[in-house]
Parts: structure tokens; C-alpha cells; sequence
């Protein structure tokens, strides 16, 4: 199949589809016109340039290019996934703990499908690197941003609890399990929803994507596994890692519970 | 040697402190709100950090792992708080004669939490507490929710649980008849030092 180029005109036809609605939203005085135009014009900014940034990096495979892109896109992701927490770690803890559990689990999971399923040569291409990168990541920071959040809430929370089974000699294992399950379960719904509604209620947007583009559906589908299995285990592994450390990170070396390593909460 | 005791104890609120209860003795404490004293009783639990040594049996606590440690210093919180629906989950082994001497059936294990009265929720506590068989007793106002009826009755239980087991308890109370009743020494925070009172 051959690929239809977008033209700015057809871009142009959906963007004013927007500016409709956003008109329609200014008469109806419906209050969201304004932060819809602003949304929409960021996303072509955003995109435009991801697409400028990415055609320059594809243009060439230099291992330390890739390398320095890879750490810029862990840092912004560590630091998103702080960002969203409402009662933070204090100090390094507090991007630490979701970065270095995105380093080990996004890396290693990228890494191997790179040399063992996709085998591209070299196995940095960037075309295969940054988007299996960027949607492993992306997927892994929001999972453990939601868990670290439910711990570390739950706990401030449910603090008496905690303590109570500490008095009666629990260790701080058994003391914070059922808090740490709810919290892997909070990280994992998003997943495992997209996983069970892929294909009947919704079609997934890279599979979309990659049908529009011309691949035929059935390779697209088989993409679209790939992309659901590794974004599944870099979630589920990826939020265990920082839940384990985290939760750890929560008790000191007494096993007393020590909320002062918490921040005051933020909205 | 002393069941439980304190060396050089230190916690924010209070002078170092140095106290010996022999296996067997209860002491009361009390002193006014705000004073430190449940502070102290977390920080000999071990709930808190603090500095200087606490001993159990002549074997420090840093010698001790955390769960030993609290198994063996048992503390009753003046609220207590439950984690699971069922109270029998909060029981690691449940005793019958126990229970029954609190006026407890063994059914009781299959009582949901949320309708406990506060009463019940104490004495509930406290017997939770007691099954660990704990050799030290910090018990923070352990009759301050009961009527004078159920509170007669939670003082003999950790009357005869003391004598049973030969536990030493450091009780705090702010009922001057019960320290008498239930303490052989008294103590008293005044200023942030713990005073020894005697009494005419």
C-alpha cells in the first residue's frame, strides 16, 4: 500500500472542525473554548517539533546521541513521575526511587526486544529505539506515579493501623502488605484495561495509527501485541520495583514507621 | 535483674531518664497532657526514635529485632485501631480463657469491628495484646473509655495476667484511687523530669 502524504490543507479541514467547537463553546458560553485552542495549538507545537527532532535523529545513528536522548527522556519522566505525587519523599528519595525503578525495568525491557525480537542493525536505530523508549517509559511513569501515590497516601492515612500491627510485633512487611497490593493494583488497572478492551471497545491509537499510515492491519495488530505485552511488564515490573523501595523506604532500620520522610502534601 | 530498664533514656520532651521495674511490679505514671508521657511509652516501644538504652531481660534493644522486641514490650495504645473487618484477624493465637475472663465468648473472634463498642473495642485490645504473652506491659490509660464496672474488671485482668506471668507494667493513669490500687511505685513528669512521688 502506498502512504498518503497529509497535506497542511488536510490538516487544515480537521483543525477547523476544532475551531468550531471551540466557537460553538464561546457562544454557548460553555467555558472551555479558550483551554481547548490552547490544548490544540500545543499539541501541533509539540508535535511538529517532536516530528522535526525525530527526523534529524533518525537521519542518523550515533550511540552516544542515543544514549544522551534516552537519559533526557528517564530524568523528565522520573521527575514527572515526582510531580504528580501528592506527598512526595523527602529529599533524593523523592525522584530517585521512580527513576531508578524506570531505569531498570524501561531499559532492560527495551533493550531486549531491541536485540531479541525486533534485531535491527544496528540495535540502536532510532526508529525503533525512541518510540519502543518512549511508549515503555511513558506507560511505566504514569503506573508508578498512581502507585507511589496510593502507598504513600494510604499510609499517611491508615497510619494508626500500621502502628497497631507493628505494637503487636508484625514486621513492617506484613505491617504495609495489604497498602502495598492496593497500590500495585491502582498501577496496573490502566493496563490491564487496555489490554482486555483492545479490539472490541477500542481500537488502540498506534494500531490506528499504523493502519492509516498503510501497514496492513494484521502486521499492525501483531505491532500493537508487542507494544501492550512490553508496556504491561514495564508497568507491573516497574511499579513492584518502586513499591518495594518505597514501601522499604517508609520504615527505618527499627522498623519504626517514618512518615517524617514524607513531604507536606501539594495539590 | 529488673525486667525492664532504662539507661540514660532520652526522648525530645523529656530529661534522660533511668528507671528499673522488676519482673512482677507495676509503676504508674502520670503527669499532665502534653507531658510526654505516651511519647515515652512509643519511644520504649520502640514506635519513635529516642536515644540511650532500653534493656528487656538484661538484652539491649538494639540487640533485639524490632517484632521481638514489641512482642516482649507489649504496648496498649489508649485507642486501639483495627485493620481487618473480623477481630479474630487481629488475634495471632486466640485464648479462650482469656477471652472468657474479659467476658468474652469464643464467637466474638467472628464479631465485625465496625459494631464494637468502645468498651468492647478496649477490652478486645487489650486481650489482642495479652495473647502475644508480652513480659512488659506499657499501658497508655488502658480504662479511660470504660464505665467503672468494666474498668474494676480490665484492672484485675492485668492484676492477675501480672502475677500469672510475673510482668512487669508501667501504667499511666490519671485516676490517683487506681494508682494506688494497682502501683507499688509512683511516678510523676513534672517540668520534663520524672519525679518519684510518695504519698502520705
Amino acid at each position: 500500500m502506498e502512504l498518503i502524504r497529509l497535506t497542511p490543507l488536510d490538516l487544515g479541514i480537521a483543525a477547523s472542525l476544532v475551531l468550531i467547537l471551540a466557537g460553538l463553546s464561546h457562544a454557548l458560553r460553555l467555558g472551555v473554548g479558550k483551554r481547548l485552542l490552547i490544548a490544540a495549538t500545543r499539541s501541533i507545537v509539540q508535535l511538529l517539533l517532536l516530528g522535526l527532532v525525530l527526523e534529524v535523529l533518525f537521519a542518523q545513528t550515533n550511540p552516544f546521541y542515543m544514549g544522551g536522548l534516552a537519559l533526557i527522556m528517564l530524568l523528565v519522566a522520573g521527575y514527572e513521575a515526582m510531580a504528580r505525587q501528592s506527598r512526595r519523599f523527602t529529599g533524593l528519595w523523592g525522584m530517585g526511587i521512580g527513576t531508578l525503578s524506570m531505569f531498570i525495568t524501561s531499559f532492560c525491557i527495551t533493550l531486549l526486544t531491541l536485540l531479541a525480537i525486533i534485531q535491527a542493525d544496528p540495535w540502536y536505530t532510532p526508529q525503533y529505539l525512541i518510540p519502543l523508549l518512549g511508549m515503555v517509559l511513558g506507560n511505566t511513569m504514569n503506573a508508578i506515579a498512581i502507585s507511589l501515590n496510593q502507598l504513600t497516601q494510604n499510609a499517611w492515612q491508615q497510619r494508626s493501623n500500621i502502628e497497631a500491627r507493628l505494637i503487636l510485633g508484625h514486621s513492617w512487611h506484613e505491617a504495609i502488605g495489604d497498602i502495598r497490593r492496593e497500590a500495585l493494583r491502582a498501577g496496573l488497572i490502566p493496563i490491564i484495561n487496555a489490554m482486555t478492551a483492545a479490539g472490541i471497545v477500542s481500537l488502540p491509537g498506534m494500531m490506528t495509527g499504523q493502519i492509516l499510515a498503510g501497514s496492513p492491519p494484521l502486521e499492525a495488530a501483531k505491532y500493537q501485541l508487542l507494544i501492550l505485552f512490553l508496556v504491561a511488564a514495564g508497568t507491573g515490573l516497574g511499579s513492584m520495583g518502586a513499591l518495594w523501595m518505597g514501601s522499604r523506604h517508609l520504615f527505618d532500620e527499627r522498623q519504626r514507621l517514618r512518615l517524617d520522610r514524607l513531604s507536606a502534601p501539594r495539590d | 535483674m529488673p525486667q525492664l530498664s532504662l539507661h540514660n533514656f532520652r526522648i525530645d520532651q523529656l530529661k534522660p531518664i533511668d528507671l528499673e521495674v522488676q519482673a512482677g511490679e507495676c509503676i504508674t505514671l502520670t503527669g499532665p497532657s502534653g507531658s510526654g508521657k505516651t511519647l515515652l511509652l512509643r519511644a520504649i516501644a520502640d514506635l519513635d526514635p529516642h536515644q540511650g538504652e532500653a534493656q528487656f531481660n538484661g538484652t539491649t534493644q538494639a540487640q533485639t529485632a524490632p517484632p521481638e522486641w514489641r512482642q516482649a514490650v507489649g504496648l496498649l495504645p489508649s485507642e486501639s485501631h483495627w485493620w481487618a473487618d473480623q477481630v479474630g484477624a487481629h488475634f495471632s493465637n486466640p485464648d479462650t480463657a482469656l477471652l472468657k475472663s474479659l467476658g468474652f465468648e469464643r464467637e466474638c473472634l467472628e464479631w465485625q469491628v465496625s459494631r464494637l463498642s468502645s468498651g468492647e473495642r478496649q477490652r478486645l485490645g487489650l486481650a489482642r495484646l495479652l495473647a502475644n504473652q508480652p513480659s512488659v506491659l506499657l499501658l497508655d490509660e488502658p480504662t479511660a473509655n470504660l464505665d467503672s464496672t468494666n474498668g474494676r474488671q480490665v484492672e484485675q485482668i492485668i492484676h492477675d495476667y501480672r502475677q500469672q506471668h510475673q510482668a512487669a507494667v508501667l501504667w499511666v493513669s490519671h485516676d490517683s484511687d487506681q494508682q494506688q490500687r494497682v502501683g507499688s511505685r509512683h511516678f510523676h513528669i513534672h517540668q520534663g523530669r520524672l519525679e518519684e512521688v510518695t504519698w502520705s
